[in-house]
Formats: C-alpha cells, structure tokens, sequence
C-alpha cells in the first residue's frame, strides 16, 4: 500500500505542476507553428513576426507579457477560455471570427495566393482547379476559400508546415496559403522548385489582434499599434522580416 | 445544445462515417491476412523463422499508431527513391497510407491473437490429427487454423473495435473521415460540444453494430460449443 | 551511423519527460475511476451498476482522440460559466490537464472491467470468512478483496498502461510538448520527418521495454507466496 500512496502523492504534485494557473501580466497567444511570423527555435523559444509585435506592443503598454503557444484549431476557444488575453498569431479579420471574438486595427495585410511547381502552367479557374489536389492549413480562409469560390474540397492539414511538406513529396498538386509566410519557405531548400502561380487571389485579407469580446483591451492595443507604427518600432520590425512593407 | 447545426451537417458527418468504415473494412482484413503467416510463423521454435516476425510485431505492437503513421506519410514521402517507385501512387494518396499503415498495425496485433490461439488448442487434437495421417500443412489448414479462428474469435473482435476508434487517427493526415470532418465542421462553427457528440453518437452506433455483428458470427462458428473441454 | 537531431535532443528528452509525466498522472486518475466503476459494477445497488456499465460502455465506445478534443475544446463554456458561477474567476483546461482527464477516463473505462473480472475471481468464501471475524465491510475489502484482486488485475491493467502511454501521442493533437509535439516541431525546422519520427518510434519502444520490465517484477512480487495452477 505504501507504493501505491507514493504513487497518489506524486500523481497528485505533478497534476498541479502540470495544470495551467492564470497569471498576472498578460499573455499573448501564438500558434508558433507559422514561420517567419511564428515558430519555435532549436531551444523551445517561440519567435518571429508575430511574437515580436505582440512584445513592442506590451512594451508600449508598459505591461509584463508571457507567451503562450496553442494549436491553430483551438486557438479561439483559448482565448475565450483565457489561456491568454490576446491573439496575435497572424489570424484573418473575417465576419466569422468578428461574431466571437473582437479585432484590433489590421497590423499587417495578406494576400493569398496558390504555390505550385515551377514551369506548370497553373490555371486558376473552376474546370483546371477541379482535377488537381489542393492543400491548405484547417481553419483558415485558405482552407475555407476554395470551398466557398469554387466549391471545391481543399485537403486539409493541422499545420501549414504539415502541407508544405505534402508539396514538396510531390503529394499535393498546389497549396493555397498565405503569400509572406510562404516567402520563407520558397527561398529554402525545399521550396527551390516551386513558385507562386499567378496573381494572388485574395488581396484584402487583413490580420488583426483578437481579443475577447467586450474587452477594453482592444483600445489600448490600438492605441499601441498606432504608437508604434508611428515611432517606426513597426518598421524596424517588418525589415527584420520582409524586405517590403507588409502594412 | 444546437440542435439544428447537427441536422444541417449530418450529411457530411454520414459521409465521414462511410469513410471510416471503409477504413476499418480493409485495414482489419488485410490485416487477417497479413497475419496469418505471421502468427503462424511466430509458433516455430527455430529462432530464424519467429525471429522476423517477432521484430515487426515487437516494434507496430510498441509504437502509437500515430507515430506509425506520421512515419508512413510524411517520412516515407521524404525519399526520392519512394517517390520513384511504382509505390508512389498508393503512397501518394492520404487514404491508402492510413489503411495500409492501420493494416500493419493491427495485423501485428492480430499475429499475436493468433499464436495464442494456436497455441491454446488442446494438445490432443493435434495428435488425433496427426495420428490419422495428416501432414503438418494439412493438419494446420483443417484442423488447427479453424480451431484457433474460434477460440481468438472474441480477442479478434475486440481488435477491430480498437482499429474502428483507432480509424479517428487518420484524421491527422488530412483523411476527412468521422473524426477529421467533425473537426473540420468544427473550425467553421465554432460548435465543438454538438459536432463532437454527434461525431461520438456515430461512433457507438457503430461499435454496437459490430458487436452485434460478432455475437451472431460466435453463434454460426459455434464459439461457445468449443470452449468446454 | 551519424544522426543530425539538428538540436533538437534536449526538446525531445524534455519531451519524453512530459509523456511520463502524463501517462503516469492519467494512471492514477484512471486507477481510481477503474476501482470506483468496478465497485458499482459488482455492488448490489441496481442504479449503481446501471452507472458503472453505462461509464464503461459510453466511454470505451468512442475513441480517445475524439474524447481528447471534446474534453479540450467541449468545456471551454461550460467551464468558463462554472467558474464564474463559483466566484474563482474564469476556469480554464490546460493541454495537460485535459489530456490526463480524457485518457484517465479511457484507461478507468476499460480498468473496470479489469478490476470487475478480479474481484468476481476471489472466491466467495473469503469475504464470509472476513464477516465471520467480524470484520466490517470497508475493513473486509481493504484487507482482503484488495490485495487478492491487486494480483490478479495487474497483468490486465499492466496491457491497459503500455496502451495508455502510447496513447498519450493524441495529446499532441492539442499542443502537448510530450514526445511527438516535439517531433513535430523539429521537423518543420529541419524537414526531416523520416528521422524525427523514427527517433519518436524508438523512444516510445524503450519507455514500452522500461515499463515491460517494471511489470514484470511487480508481478512477480505481487505473486509471492502464491502458488499458481500449473498451465
């Protein structure tokens, strides 16, 4: 019986180590499985675009921020569970998301557009994209794109690294996906033989911070923003990432 | 509870149910099959001929299903000698590597049912086999592999329940089967609590089939009548 | 052979630490859910052994991912509204403790059963002896059914935990930093998803050998002085 009390014991100290306590400064949410803007490095540090806005802006704030890392399909209802206070993980500004959670002013502009091998000729109309295979990460506008144009199913992935690598096998005949993130990946190895197919097909896609609804978060955040795009913390930021303004 | 939101996507989640089936269909015959030499195999006393077959179930048997997977789909892809080889349009599409990895899977499993199935037969019939003249191969075709199917029957049809829940795996490689359209349902809807329970309705309405299913296939085989000895 | 883990080793080790740390806190839960459902099971009280089939029916009948992410994203509201409700603010599920309470509830389902199967082997006789001592009824179970059934249910509940640590993988389905999450992250880094996941395949053999073997002495230990009916 002793073992099995030692065993309770333990069980017991490491469910409290292990369940999540809410803090006191604010946490910012971030999928970090979306380089450039979120990732994790060799050493479990989460990084890029995203991260460092979402620091300038708590900088700005003069408040402590932690981050906190989620998966991209429940990364609404964390935020709505408070897992964290704020969302700023690349997400898209779409009537959807605006019914269950509250957006900031756009931080950065999207555009979405197909990749596939170079030298194919890609058309992008109904007949051509019928018969081909196309990937793109679940829950985004990507994902939801091709079905609501074109009513054609997309094969769908938890992340978009999980799809790139599809593409790259040879599995998948095109991705729709976001056109700066993917900028990374064509200039890697993997991406070498594969280019973006003609214009992008959604350009108004804006990427907002989201926050619970009813927060008055999202005016100091705006506030922020606007601070920091003025005081060019924002650009130095966009540089470090993009040799264009991706405002 | 949104009642209306589970009526208007049923159709979809129906048709993530037939998928499912289909999976679970190929993966636990092919299985069977694949099984058979295996667990026959790993009877013998000669260290070459179990020894193979103890490694491929030692190593599908110690390891998720989902790392067998991820290893099938995503590591094979890897290779361009992979990508070369004839195998490439079955390795290609997301639905044959999940079965084929399921098939794996459980034929390992299977292999160990069937081993101590054949080796639960009473000894006695064995000899009375041989004792009539029957060669090794005829014994084990008439006599023994008949035998060990009825007394693994229920071990068996437990297994295939475990791959008809394990078939919610294959939703990670984008398989739009009952799991992986729920979640896809789901990342439109925002109603995870109704398409989850609808998804699990499914599933046990499935699962109480099968099980019905094997009870009557126990009564045709007559497993009860061979258990008393 | 030279293997480029590409640094990934101590996020891979850290991430084997964090599958034991799961698999062995959902035993525990899954322990006592298996002892609990088993009891109303083998109790007399009709209600309570309708209780005890219908936990282990409805849960083994759905598999464990599905049960991870209902568990994970189903509660959100529900939770949300209790905590408040309670006055303790917002309650929330971490990845870890959603992951322990779905596959706790998955391993205490089939354990059921386990213990069921164990307690109906003790022969009737012993609990009339205990009650002929004078024993009460807690004390009879606790010093007599317990250790008995303990034995009996290990290399049952032994297959149940080799399950339960290969199950933990789901939960990297919602973001866990156990063994595969790790994997996962190392791949998007490295593109290398044969190696990462072959080495994610080979740490899940050897925590498998490792708790094999720690089975195999607490059978033998719980089968001390026991003498077994010859095969």
């Amino acid at each position: 019986m002793n073992i099995k009390k030692l065993f309770l014991a333990v069980a017991a100290t490491l469910l409290v180590n292990g369940a999540a306590m809410a803090a006191e400064k604010l946490r910012m949410g971030v999928e970090a499985a979306y380089p450039p803007f979120n990732s994790k490095d060799t050493s479990g540090q989460v990084v890029g675009f995203d991260v460092d806005i979402g620091k300038a802006l708590c900088a700005k704030m003069e408040v402590e921020c932690e981050v906190v890392t989620s998966d991209w399909d429940g990364i609404i209802p964390a935020l709505q569970s408070q897992k964290f206070d704020f969302l700023v993980s690349s997400m898209s500004i779409t009537p959807e998301r605006s019914a269950v959670v509250d957006f900031t002013n756009p931080y950065y502009s999207n555009k979405l557009q197909f990749i596939a091998k170079k030298g194919v000729d890609f058309p992008i109309d109904r007949e051509s994209l019928e018969n081909k295979s196309i990937g793109a990460q679940r829950a985004t506008l990507s994902g939801t794109w091709l079905e609501d144009k074109y009513g054609i199913e997309a094969q769908l992935y938890d992340t978009s690294e999980n799809a790139f690598l599809d593409l790259s096998s040879g599995r998948l005949d095109a991705i729709l996906a976001d056109k700066y993130a993917s900028y990374d990946w064509l200039k890697s190895k993997a991406g070498q033989d594969f280019e973006f197919k003609g214009d992008a097909v959604e350009e108004s896609d804006k990427i907002g911070i989201a926050v619970r609804k009813g927060d008055a978060l999202r005016e100091k955040l705006n506030a922020a923003l606007q601070e920091i795009i003025a005081d060019g913390t924002y650009k130095k930021i966009n540089d470090k990432y993009f040799p264009f303004s991706i405002l | 509870m949104n009642w209306e939101v589970i009526i208007k996507w049923l159709p979809r989640l129906m048709q993530g149910a037939t998928l499912t089936l289909e999976l679970v269909a190929i993966a636990v015959l092919a299985g069977l099959i694949l099984a058979i030499p295996l667990g026959i195999a790993r009877t013998s006393k000669k260290w070459y001929i179990s020894g193979l077959p103890y490694a491929y179930i030692f190593f599908f048997r110690g390891t998720p299903l989902l790392v067998q997977l991820f290893l099938v789909y995503y590591g094979l892809a890897q290779f361009d000698a992979v990508r070369e080889s004839s195998l490439w349009p079955y390795l290609r599409s997301p639905f044959w590597c999940a079965a084929g990895t399921m098939t794996l899977h459980t034929a390992a499993y299977i292999a160990e049912i069937l081993r101590g199935a054949l080796q639960a037969i009473p000894k006695g019939e064995i000899e009375a086999a041989r004792a009539l003249g029957m060669s090794r191969s005829k014994a084990l075709v008439h006599i023994m592999l008949p035998r060990a199917a009825r007394i693994g029957l229920p071990a068996y049809s437990n297994e295939v329940i475990l791959m008809l829940k394990a078939s919610s795996l294959a939703s990670t490689v984008t398989l739009l089967e009952l799991t992986g359209m729920a979640r896809t349902i789901i990342a439109r809807t925002y109603l995870p609590v109704e398409i989850f329970f609808a998804a699990g309705m499914f599933y046990l309405a499935m699962s109480f089939v099968l099980v019905q299913a094997f009870k009557l296939l126990e009564r045709w085989l007559r497993v009860d009548a061979c258990q008393g000895r | 052979m030279n293997i480029d883990l590409y640094g990934f080793g101590p996020a891979l080790a850290a991430g084997a630490l964090m599958t034991v740390k799961l698999a062995l806190s959902a035993l525990c839960l899954g322990l006592l859910l298996g002892l609990a459902g088993a009891l109303a099971k083998t109790s007399r009280n009709r209600p309570l052994q309708w209780l005890g089939g219908f936990y282990s029916t409805l849960v083994r009948g759905i598999p464990e991912l599905l049960w991870v992410l209902l568990i994970y994203f189903g509660t959100v509201n529900g939770l949300r509204s209790f905590g408040l409700a309670l006055g303790v603010g917002s309650l929330e599920l971490s990845p870890f403790a959603a992951g322990v309470i779905a596959l706790g509830l998955c391993f205490g389902a089939y354990a059921t059963e386990v213990f069921r199967g164990a307690i109906l082997a003790i022969p009737k006789g012993h609990r009339e002896a205990g009650l002929a001592l004078g024993l009460s009824t807690p004390r009879i179970f606790i010093r007599l059914v317990l250790p008995q059934m303990w034995r009996i249910a290990l290399p049952g509940l032994g297959n149940l935990f080799l399950i339960l640590m290969k199950d933990t993988a789901l939960v990297s389905v919602i973001s866990l930093e156990e063994i595969m999450r790790n994997a996962q992250n190392a791949v998007t880094v490295s593109k290398q998803p044969f190696t990462f996941y072959m080495v994610a395949a080979l740490m899940y053999l050897s925590l498998t050998v490792v708790a094999m073997v720690a089975l195999h002495f607490m059978e033998k230990r719980a089968a001390r002085g026991f003498a077994r009916a010859s095969q």
